[in-house]
């Protein structure tokens, strides 16, 4: 069910490229942006981790606006309710859509933010910003999610979606731009080391927490 | 609408204000190194700890609420965390204030109780316009119980991040209020006891308001008002 429900979101996306290239053109444009307003060509260390994430978590939330729109508005929502399903199911699809857009904006702004802003070649922080990128998106993905299926049936849901999901993201933030600082560093050739472990233990928790809340919450917003 | 419970609530917390204000401004020495401008954390301390515990308790009635479906629960936390939002202003302007006169600014970024503090105000500010936006009665309910939940789980993780991320700047060795001396302790738990009270009397007082207006609203549509 997951699956042909998954699939049904990808496959509208592919056909609407209503998100991703949005989400996309927005991170490069914000690159752009933080040149202008930091005056600065190259950024490194903490100052890099931040320009990144505070890039990426801004494109997500454009992402997250649009979740559940189509089916808010064009009666997705009923259609599912009369599915005898899972509800948990929509939240597990929709996350899960949500973390592929999060992945591609991800290939596009990554290698965007190297070439454009950071300092040091993004080659040696490569493998290292994996696990850092991955803990983030999920955090955004299981709390975006949630939010946007509450805010999406509100009046004011282009407010209160990125309102509601800042704060709630605010760990997030913290757990990967500290993860993420020591890579951007610029050093010699001995290299940068990985991701300091405890911040990407902390991230995982956080993760697992809200991802449980939102799995035993969900059911709740969809009932009529 | 009579209710004598309210005014014996009302009696004690006023008493009990009496009691925790004499005994702050007479009794408690005064300390050492900040000398007088430390009576502010009687004030502030109790401040907080009564917000943030309201927000959590907001959450355990959403719990209720959602669990049996009855309307009373989400009255209930609704008045919980909207009081809990009045005394968080009262927190964030008194931290300033002793902030400010300690430290010689406005605010400390460096103080990660503050700023978890700030967090969290800043997420239960979008309760009413997230509550206040949806139009059906039970639906509204339903979505604000749900995020009473989660935003009730947030509070002591959002704690327990951000002071994370200041250990490792600022090593802190134990929380201010654990190595108290006796006499401060004592006028600090006699603070806090005040300060639950007024928190109880002002929710009570809200409860009644609302129960108030509904029946109000109920009788007057029976009579043919509208």
């Amino acid at each position: 069910m997951v699956l042909a429900l998954l699939r049904k979101e990808l496959l509208v996306e592919l056909r609407t490229l209503e998100s991703i290239p949005g989400m996309s053109l927005f991170a490069v444009t914000t690159f752009v942006v933080f040149h202008f307003a930091l005056n600065q060509n190259t950024v490194s260390g903490q100052e890099a981790a931040g320009i990144l994430w505070v890039t990426l978590l801004f494109a997500a939330m454009l992402g997250v606006n649009r979740l559940f729109v189509a089916d808010a508005d064009q009666g997705g929502f009923d259609g599912f309710l009369l599915a005898p399903v899972d509800r948990s199911a929509l939240l597990l699809a929709k996350a899960i859509a949500l973390l592929a857009y999060l992945l591609v904006l991800e290939l596009v702004a990554v290698p965007a933010f190297g070439l454009l802003l950071l300092g040091p070649p993004l080659g040696q922080a490569l493998p290292g910003l994996l696990a850092p990128l991955v803990l983030g998106d999920l955090g955004v993905a299981a709390i975006g999610t949630l939010i946007a299926a509450m805010a999406v049936r509100t009046r004011a849901r282009d407010l209160l979606g990125p309102m509601l999901t800042l704060p709630l993201l605010v760990p997030v933030v913290i757990g990967c731009a500290r993860a993420t600082a020591p890579l951007l560093r610029a050093v010699g050739p001995g290299g940068v080391g990985g991701p300091p472990i405890d911040w990407l233990g902390t991230l995982a928790l956080y993760d697992l927490v809200f991802g449980l809340i939102a799995y035993a919450v969900f059911d709740f917003l969809l009932e009529d | 609408m009579r209710s004598p419970g309210l005014r014996a609530l009302s009696i004690i917390t006023v008493a009990a204000f009496c009691v925790s204000l004499s005994l702050v401004f007479f009794y408690a020495p005064i300390e050492a190194e900040e000398g007088f401008l430390q009576k502010i954390f009687y004030l502030h301390v109790p401040l907080a700890i009564i917000t943030l515990g309201g927000f959590v308790i907001g959450g355990l009635m959403a719990i209720a609420h959602l669990r049996t479906r009855d309307q009373r629960w989400d009255l209930r936390s609704y008045v919980a965390i909207h009081m809990s939002l009045v005394f968080g202003v009262a927190v964030l302007v008194t931290g300033s204030i002793w902030a400010r006169a300690s430290w010689g600014h406005w605010w400390a970024w460096n103080e990660p109780t503050l700023v978890s503090f700030l967090i969290v105000f800043l997420l239960y500010a979008c309760y009413q316009p997230l509550r206040f936006a949806i139009e059906d009665p039970e639906r509204q309910a339903r979505y604000a119980s749900v995020f009473a939940i989660a935003a009730g789980a947030f509070v002591p993780l959002n704690f327990i991040a951000v002071r994370l991320s200041a250990s490792y700047v600022h090593p802190r060795v134990l929380g201010s209020s654990s190595n108290l001396p006796g006499p401060m302790m004592l006028t600090f738990l006699v603070s806090l006891a005040a300060m639950a009270l007024l928190f109880a009397t002002l929710c009570s007082y809200e409860l009644a308001a609302k129960r108030t207006r509904i029946l109000l609203k109920a009788r007057s549509r029976i009579l043919g008002f509208q």
